[in-house]
C-alpha cells in the first residue's frame, strides 16, 4: 500500500477524533463536575442526530447550521433531567446512579427505535462528497467541517470555564463541594447547568457526526463506551484530555480499520483502554491523585 | 443444619419458604413448556444474579462486564462437547477455571493498578467487549455466525450429555439456584464474608484494621467468576447456540446485574425475587401489549425502562428488605 493512504486514513481519523472528543468532553464536564457517570451519553448522542436528520429531511435545514439549535435543545434537556431527577441521586451509591441512567438510556434507544425504526439513516448534503486535495493528501470536507465545528465548540467551553463568573462557580462546585455551599452557591441550579453543557456538547457533536457516519437506534451503547473510553484514555476532568483521547481513539480505530478490519477497530480502541487504566490511570493529561 | 438454615428467618418466613420450594419443584406438572421456558430464564437470572451479588453486594465492587464469564464458560464447555464428546460435567471442569482465570487477570490488574470504583466497572466493560469483538473474529469457533451444538431429539433424556427436554433443564437450574443460594449464606456469614463487607463499607478502615483487601478482593471476584461460570455451561446447553454479540454483549451484562438490584443488593433472596418480578413484568407486558394488538419493535423495552426508572427512584434499596420487614419473614435486618 503506498504511504500516501496511510496518511489519507490518518487525517480522516484524527478529523472523526476531534467530534469523538467533544463528544466525550460532554461526558468530562459532567463526570468532573457533578460526579454523576453518565451512563446515557451515547443515547442522548442519538436524539441529537436524529434531530438533525429530521430537520434535514422535513426542512432541509444543514446539520451544520443545525448545530447551534440542537446544542441548545439538548442544553435544555440535560438541565431538566438534572434538575428533576439527577440532582436527588447526587448522594446515593454509585450503581444507583449507574442504573438511574440505565434506565434512561433503555428509554432513549426504545422510543427512538419506535420512532424511526432499526434502519441506518443519514443525512447528504450537498458537500457530502466533496473533497480537498493538500498534496498527495485528500480531505472530505465533511469530515473537515465536522472536526473545525468540534474545536470551535471546545474553545468555547474552555473560554466558559476559564473567564466568566458563571463557569469559575461550577469549577468551585467541582472542586469542593462543601465549600461552594458555604460560599452560598445554589450547587443544584450549578449542577443542573453542567449537565446541560455537557448535553449540549454531546448535540453538537452528534449534528456533525450525522455528516459522517449513518444513524441507527442501536448507535447510542456504542458511543456511550466510546465516550468512556476516550475520557479515561485523555485523563478524566481534563477537558484538553478529552479532545486528544478522541484524536487518539479516532486515529486508532482508523488505522485498525484499515490494517485488520473494519469490524474489530473499537477492539483497539478497548485495548489502550485497558493499557492506559493499567499503565497511567490518571489518563494522558490527567494528573495522579491517589 | 437446619437450625443454622433457618437462624433468623420466622415460622412465617419458614412456612413461606416450603410452600414455594414445594411449588417450584411440581411446578414442570402442571404449566405447559412456554412457561417452563420462562421459568428458567427466571432460575438463570436468579442464579447469575446471585453470583453477581459475591463482587458487588458482599464486597462492594461494581461489575458491569460479568458477561464474559457467563461467554467463556459457556464457549469452553460447548467446544469441548462439539470438537472432542466431552460431557458437560466434565467441560464444567474446565469452563470453571477458565472464567477464575479471566476473573483472576481483570482483578489483579484492576486492584494491583489501585483501580476503583466508577474506574473498575469500565474496566469490566471493556474486557467483556474485548471478548465479544474478539470472539467476532475468531473464526475457529464460528466467530460471528455462531457456534451450534448438535440437537438431540426432544424426547431424549441424557443426563451426562445434557441432551433432553425442558423438564430437565428446569430442575437442573433450579437445583443450581438452590445450591448457590446455600454456598452464599455460608459465605455470608464466614470470616471471608465478614471481611468483605468491612471492604464494601469503608476500605481504608478494613485495611488499617489488618484486613488484607487486595486478597479478599481478589478472593471475591475468583469466587464469583467461578459461580458465574456453571451458568454459561447451562445456558450453551440450554439454547444450543452461542453468538458473541448475543452472549458477550453490554445488555448480557446489565441484565444479569437487574434482578439483584431490584431484589435488594448484599440480601440473599434479592436476586431471586428481582429475577422473579422482572420476568413476570416482561411477560405480563408482553400478553398485555399482544392483547391491544401493540407489536412495536422496542415498545416493551420502553415500558421496562420506565418501570425500572420507577423501582430505581421510589425503592432504592431494592424490594426485599422491604418484603422482608413488612411481612416479619426475617428477624433481623436480612
Amino acid at each position: 500500500m503506498p504511504a500516501e493512504i496511510y496518511l489519507n486514513v490518518a487525517v480522516s481519523g484524527i478529523l472523526t477524533g476531534l467530534v469523538y472528543g467533544l463528544m466525550a468532553l460532554g461526558l468530562s464536564v459532567i463526570f468532573g463536575v457533578v460526579r454523576v457517570v453518565n451512563f446515557a451519553h451515547g443515547e442522548m448522542m442519538t436524539i441529537a442526530m436524529y434531530l438533525a436528520i429530521v430537520l434535514f429531511a422535513t426542512l432541509g435545514f444543514d446539520p451544520l447550521l443545525m448545530l447551534v439549535p440542537i446544542a441548545i435543545v439538548l442544553f435544555v434537556a440535560g438541565y431538566l433531567l438534572q434538575a428533576t431527577v439527577i440532582n436527588k441521586f447526587i448522594t446515593r451509591p454509585e450503581h444507583s446512579q449507574f442504573l438511574l441512567l440505565v434506565a434512561i438510556a433503555i428509554i432513549i434507544v426504545n422510543v427512538l427505535l419506535i420512532i424511526f425504526g432499526p434502519d441506518a439513516q443519514s443525512v447528504q448534503t450537498s458537500y457530502s462528497f466533496d473533497s480537498y486535495q493538500v498534496g498527495p493528501l485528500i480531505i472530505d470536507a465533511t469530515k473537515l467541517y465536522a472536526g473545525a465545528a468540534a474545536i470551535l465548540v471546545a474553545i468555547g467551553l474552555v473560554a466558559f470555564f476559564q473567564f466568566t463568573t458563571l463557569g469559575t462557580a461550577i469549577r468551585a462546585c467541582a472542586d469542593n463541594y462543601t465549600g461552594a455551599q458555604v460560599v452560598g452557591l445554589d450547587v443544584n441550579r450549578l449542577y443542573a447547568l453542567t449537565f446541560g453543557l455537557g448535553a449540549a456538547c454531546v448535540g453538537a457533536a452528534g449534528t456533525m457526526l450525522v455528516i459522517i457516519i449513518d444513524v441507527t437506534p442501536a448507535l447510542g451503547p456504542a458511543y456511550t463506551l466510546l465516550a468512556f473510553v476516550i475520557v479515561i484514555t485523555g485523563g478524566l476532568g481534563s477537558m484538553t484530555g478529552a479532545l486528544l483521547g478522541g484524536v487518539l481513539i479516532g486515529l486508532t480505530e482508523a488505522i485498525a480499520g484499515l490494517l485488520y478490519s473494519p469490524s474489530a477497530k473499537s477492539m483497539f480502541a478497548f485495548a489502550i483502554l485497558v493499557l492506559v487504566l493499567l499503565f497511567r490511570p490518571q489518563g494522558i493529561v490527567g494528573k495522579r491523585t491517589a | 443444619m437446619i437450625k443454622w438454615l433457618f437462624d433468623g428467618v420466622t415460622i412465617g418466613g419458614q412456612a413461606l419458604l416450603a410452600v414455594i420450594l414445594a411449588l417450584a419443584l411440581a411446578a414442570p406438572l402442571f404449566v405447559d413448556d412456554y412457561l417452563l421456558s420462562v421459568f428458567i430464564v427466571t432460575l438463570y437470572f436468579a442464579y447469575t444474579g446471585q453470583a453477581w451479588n459475591v463482587m458487588m453486594g458482599f464486597a462492594g465492587q461494581l461489575s458491569l462486564g460479568h458477561a464474559i464469564y457467563v461467554g467463556l464458560a459457556a464457549y469452553t464447555a460447548a467446544v469441548l462437547f462439539v470438537e472432542l464428546r466431552i460431557s458437560p460435567w466434565i467441560g464444567i471442569l474446565a469452563a470453571i477455571p477458565v472464567a477464575v482465570l479471566c476473573g483472576a487477570i481483570i482483578g489483579f490488574l484492576a486492584f494491583r493498578f489501585r483501580v476503583a470504583g466508577v474506574y473498575f466497572a469500565i474496566l469490566t466493560i471493556a474486557f467483556a467487549e474485548f471478548a465479544r469483538i474478539g470472539f467476532d473474529h475468531f473464526s475457529a469457533v464460528g466467530g460471528s455466525a455462531g457456534l451450534f451444538l448438535p440437537v438431540a431429539s426432544y424426547a431424549k433424556f441424557d443426563l451426562w450429555n445434557l441432551r433432553g427436554g425442558p423438564e430437565m433443564f428446569y430442575y437442573l437450574i433450579l437445583v443450581m439456584v438452590i445450591a448457590v443460594f446455600l454456598i452464599c449464606r455460608a459465605l455470608m456469614h464466614s470470616r471471608v464474608g465478614y471481611y468483605w463487607l468491612a471492604i464494601r463499607e469503608d476500605e481504608q478502615a478494613a485495611r488499617a484494621l489488618g484486613i488484607d483487601t487486595f486478597r479478599y478482593k481478589m478472593i471475591a471476584v475468583l469466587v464469583s467468576a467461578g459461580m458465574t461460570a456453571p451458568a454459561g455451561v447451562f445456558l450453551a446447553f440450554y439454547h444450543n447456540n452461542l453468538f458473541p454479540e448475543q452472549i458477550f454483549h453490554i445488555s448480557q451484562s446489565i441484565e444479569i446485574i437487574l434482578a439483584p438490584i431490584i431484589g435488594g443488593i448484599g440480601t440473599l433472596f434479592g436476586p431471586i425475587i428481582g429475577a422473579a418480578l422482572l420476568q413476570w413484568l416482561a411477560e405480563s407486558l408482553r400478553v398485555g401489549l399482544e392483547a391491544v394488538g401493540i407489536d412495536v419493535p422496542g415498545s416493551k423495552q420502553v415500558f421496562f425502562g420506565v418501570l425500572l426508572l420507577l423501582v430505581v427512584i421510589a425503592v432504592p434499596e431494592g424490594l426485599w428488605p422491604w418484603i422482608a420487614a413488612k411481612f416479619r419473614l426475617t428477624e433481623r435486618k436480612p
